[in-house]
């Protein structure tokens, strides 16, 4: 972890940070810093810590083990300051019901002690910010699944926060929702937010982090850029073929390619461009043979593996 | 504990929803002392006749009317801090958000126990309004009973808060409900006074603590403050001194895990 040593003082900062739960260790000796200004994705499949991770941020859980500060402060004794400036979209969607779309904004601007008037006029900005100002007098209930993650991420900025933390955000929205949240919050980089988010979307970690961890049974596997991990464990490109023969399987062994076989299906992890792939695609198969650029999901299953985990 | 002044941020929360729908909200404890007075009042009261109290002949009605008061009291706390704060934290998860902000549970869980209070307070409120109607309450001693239902309502709804952090779902409120509330209901010095149970029986009841509210609140609205109302208050400013903290501590292990 060496290559990690934060060059400006760290936002988040954690250090063999540990959680148990009973006898199971969620998070089992994890260490790493947010730096100012970037956007720092935890990955990892279900179940993996990455929620345990984010709550102790925040004080909803305790950590069993382990040091975490936040803009330098200890999460244990200075909770309230840190939790002053900090904005939380969790993963499950807490909107309260029984308000508005608008006055959920409102109300939960007065528990961070904003005056009313500011706060209405909090409401007001991130109501158009987040492209809910035709909503506003709607209840959350009344939402559609992406217009209500849109007000968790839009309450969660309530108290200009300098750093952001999203847990799972675009979880079982659509492309166009995905989209316009993910715009939202390359909008929020640039401005100089600092954002921490988890996801198990390989596609959101490339296109918003700038530096990610994937952890998995509550340990850090990797952790670098989107595409240092690529060249690192997967290279430069994929080639995927569909019922390989057994003649292709034969070739791929002995010239020592590194590869998966998944029975009905061959993924083989390429560090050169086409050549390879010419030479299979003549050679072992006509058809049902396929080129593609590496991505972080063949980083992701080849370091977690593919079987289900839930 | 991690208490400041800004709890009144969950009250007020709480306040304004009450705000959207108080049309409704006012009406049971408007319609229910009528109907109470009238089943007592018109029904029972022919057959019962009037009864010594301190030394005072009076009518069964006006032995009646300070306990609907006192038992609403019990109840709107009681009930705002069991299902409603179950619904609000197990349901609508709106505790975790709150949580998120600079909020302490400690904060959130006075918020919601001064809530309780507050209903209390309002269908006191109310209560005494419709039973004055009928001159069944002594001024200005009645007044007493709107800072009294301040102190109970703290009391009930610290009680229900401690219900709310160990019950594993909403069903078992129906527990505590049928052992503490019903029998309160019923026993507590509120139909009639505990003398007529047997002394094991008075023993139990002088426990629970609808018994001493009934006291207070009979001793304000007949104007007849003796001993068992400064008894009554003190019995119920320790029992709020002891079950608030321990409603916040049940509702800390159950929230931070």
């Amino acid at each position: 972890m060496t290559n990690l040593q934060p060059a400006r003082k760290a936002v988040v900062e954690a250090g063999d940070l540990r959680k148990n739960f009973g006898k199971t260790a969620a998070v089992a000796g994890i260490s790493f810093s947010v730096l100012p200004g970037e956007c720092f994705g935890i990955l990892g499949p279900n179940g993996a810590g990455k929620t345990t991770t984010v709550r102790m941020i925040y004080g909803f859980s305790p950590p069993s083990a382990g040091t975490m500060r936040v803009f330098g402060l200890d999460i244990a004794r200075e909770g309230r300051q840190i939790r002053s400036r900090i904005g939380v979209c969790q993963q499950e969607n807490n909107l309260d019901p029984e308000l508005s779309v608008r006055q959920n904004l409102e109300v939960f601007a007065r528990y961070f002690g904003l005056p009313a008037r500011v706060a209405g006029d909090k409401a007001t900005k991130l109501l158009t910010f987040m492209s809910l100002d035709h909503r506003g007098d709607a209840k959350p209930m009344e939402l559609s699944g992406g217009l209500m993650r849109r007000l968790m991420v839009a309450r969660a900025l309530i108290n200009d926060p300098a750093l952001l933390i999203l847990d799972e955000p675009t979880t079982g929205l659509d492309p166009q929702s995905r989209h316009q949240v993910w715009s939202r919050l390359e909008e929020l980089k640039h401005r100089g937010m600092t954002l921490l988010l988890t996801t198990h979307y390989m596609d959101e970690a490339a296109r918003l982090c700038d530096r990610l961890i994937i952890l998995d049974h509550g340990k850090i596997l990797v952790q670098g850029t989107p595409a240092e991990l690529i060249r690192r464990h997967v290279g430069l490109d994929v080639i995927e073929v569909a019922e390989p023969s057994s003649e292709l399987l034969r070739f791929v062994q002995s010239s020592g390619l590194q590869h998966e076989n998944l029975g009905h299906r061959l993924v083989i992890y390429s560090r050169e461009r086409n050549s390879l792939y010419h030479e299979i695609g003549e050679r072992y198969c006509r058809e049902g043979c396929t080129l593609r650029t590496a991505t972080l999901e063949d980083v992701f299953l080849k370091l977690t593996g593919r079987e289900l985990r839930d | 504990m991690n208490l400041s002044g800004r709890f009144v941020r969950v009250w007020q929360r709480n306040l304004i929803v009450y705000r959207q729908t108080w049309k409704i909200s006012f009406l049971p404890p408007l319609l229910e002392p009528l109907l109470y007075l009238a089943a007592f009042g018109v029904g029972l009261s022919g057959m019962v006749g009037n009864l010594q109290y301190r030394g005072e002949e009076i009518s069964y009605v006006e032995y009646l009317a300070p306990s609907l008061i006192a038992i609403n009291i019990m109840n709107s706390a009681f009930f705002e801090n069991t299902y409603s704060s179950f619904v609000r934290m197990y349901y609508q998860k709106m505790f975790d958000g709150m949580m998120a902000t600079p909020l302490t549970v400690e904060e959130i869980i006075a918020g919601e126990i001064a809530w309780g209070a507050t209903k209390s307070v309002i269908g006191t409120a109310i209560m005494m309004v419709v039973i004055s109607l009928f001159g069944l309450l002594r001024y200005p001693e009645t007044l007493l009973i709107l800072p009294v239902s301040v102190l109970a309502g703290l009391a009930f709804g610290s009680l229900g808060m401690f219900f709310t952090g160990i019950v594993r779902n909403i069903d078992l409120f129906n527990l505590p409900i049928f052992l503490f509330i019903t029998p309160m209901f019923l026993f507590g010095g509120t139909f009639f006074p505990i003398d007529a149970l047997p002394s094991w029986a008075q023993t139990v009841a002088l426990a629970f603590p609808l018994t001493h509210l009934v006291n207070v609140v009979r001793d304000a609205g007949l104007g007849r403050i003796g001993p068992d109302f400064w008894w009554g208050l003190a019995y119920l400013s320790i029992f709020v001194v002891f079950f608030f903290p321990v409603s916040v501590r049940r509702m800390r292990q159950r929230l931070i895990k």
